[in-house]
């Protein structure tokens, strides 16, 4: 009878320990906190609630989208904007039909496939092969985070993606990556691809809940 | 590095560090001086060339991404649009100073191949890069529309 007893309290304990390891163990979270000041997705595992968890990711997934260096190109209106403070464009240039500049002077007059250093100066300009303006239908720049948020997920708003397509093109996209390759003179944004791209992912996978505006 | 490109027409190489911008080989290595240098940042446009046809700002273009490209300079601006550009130039006396004003006709030149009825909107859009400190623009613009009525003929 004793000799069951023990048995049986032996059982429990160890069940108990395994109960409390495997606590443990979704209490840690692997990897860093956070990468060049953005929050990695472990930083957002102690949010129980899978929407309350999805809106959060997209509050820190924001601090990208949001900063100078993709909002520059994400205007509200047909010019684009530059630096820090998003002073107008100089040269003036104009969106064009396509987003890329009207006919003599185009994006690409200056902008080339990659950054360039200035010869006899301080500083750089950007470059890309795909250099443009955004659609007008994907501005950010002065919108709230709740409404970039609606706007990213909707397929007419955001070039026809689906969510498995936005988490691809926010994670590899070497036009999304030149926010963090600015070049000199230009501060990159938060983090990297890497870390934004996995936001993105854990915003995806956790129903892709939107902050309340 | 040794890069091959198509300089007016001619197969030229150029061997200089790659990130040579273009306007320097243009001047110094290959004596092409009608290609101005004015900012060498890319806002006033006094360096422009065609590049493969289209414009662009030779100060922030490096050698090094010019392997098997055609560059056009004013000296071998060639066509009915530049023929019809220079002519209007030339009959309105459009230039003051003149030193902007090879980066004006290359994209006017541009301008007019891409459209050739622009209205003012598609002048001051074309032309909004290429700065001209004695401020010629009313007789740039007009200049435009003259080429571009001749090109109607």
């Amino acid at each position: 009878m004793r000799r069951t007893a023990c048995l049986v309290a032996l059982a429990t304990l160890l069940a108990l320990a395994a109960c409390g390891e495997k606590k443990e163990e979704a209490k840690v979270p692997e990897g860093p906190l956070e990468v060049l000041g953005l929050k990695t997705v472990a930083a957002f595992s102690a949010i129980a609630d899978p929407a309350e968890r999805s809106a959060a990711l997209f509050g820190e997934m924001a601090k990208v989208i949001a900063h100078p260096r993709c909002l520059n190109c994400h205007p509200r209106g047909d010019t684009p904007t530059q630096g820090e403070s998003m002073r107008p464009h100089e040269p003036p240039v104009a969106r064009g039909a396509n987003g890329h500049g009207p006919p003599g002077m185009m994006c690409s007059t200056c902008h080339g496939a990659t950054n360039v250093a200035f010869a006899g100066s301080p500083g750089s300009i950007p470059g890309h092969p795909h250099w443009g303006l955004a659609p007008l239908e994907m501005a950010w720049a002065g919108v709230p985070a709740a409404e970039i948020c609606a706007q990213i997920k909707d397929p007419s708003r955001n070039g026809g993606r689906t969510l498995e397509a936005l988490v691809e093109h926010m994670g590899k996209d070497s036009l999304v990556g030149w926010g963090w390759e600015p070049g000199e003179g230009r501060a990159p944004a938060p983090g990297d691809q890497a870390t934004f791209g996995a936001l993105v992912a854990a915003w995806v996978e956790t129903g892709a809940h939107c902050p309340a505006p | 590095m040794v890069v091959s490109l198509s300089v007016n027409g001619e197969a030229v190489e150029v061997d200089a560090d790659p990130d040579t911008p273009l306007l320097w080989v243009l001047r110094d290595h290959l004596r092409l001086t009608g290609t101005k240098f004015g900012c060498g940042i890319a806002q006033c446009g006094a360096c422009t060339v065609h590049l493969n046809g289209q414009p662009r700002r030779a100060c922030v273009t490096p050698l090094g991404s010019l392997d098997g490209y055609d560059v056009t300079t004013i000296e071998g601006l060639k066509g009915p649009e530049a023929d019809a550009v220079r002519a209007a130039w030339t009959a309105l006396d459009t230039p003051q100073c003149g030193y902007c004003q090879s980066g004006q006709i290359m994209t006017a030149a541009a301008l007019l191949a891409a459209v050739p009825s622009p209205g003012d909107g598609d002048i001051d859009a074309a032309l909004a890069g290429n700065i001209c400190r004695c401020a010629t623009y009313v007789r740039i613009r007009k200049a435009v529309k003259t080429a571009a009525a001749a090109l109607k003929g």
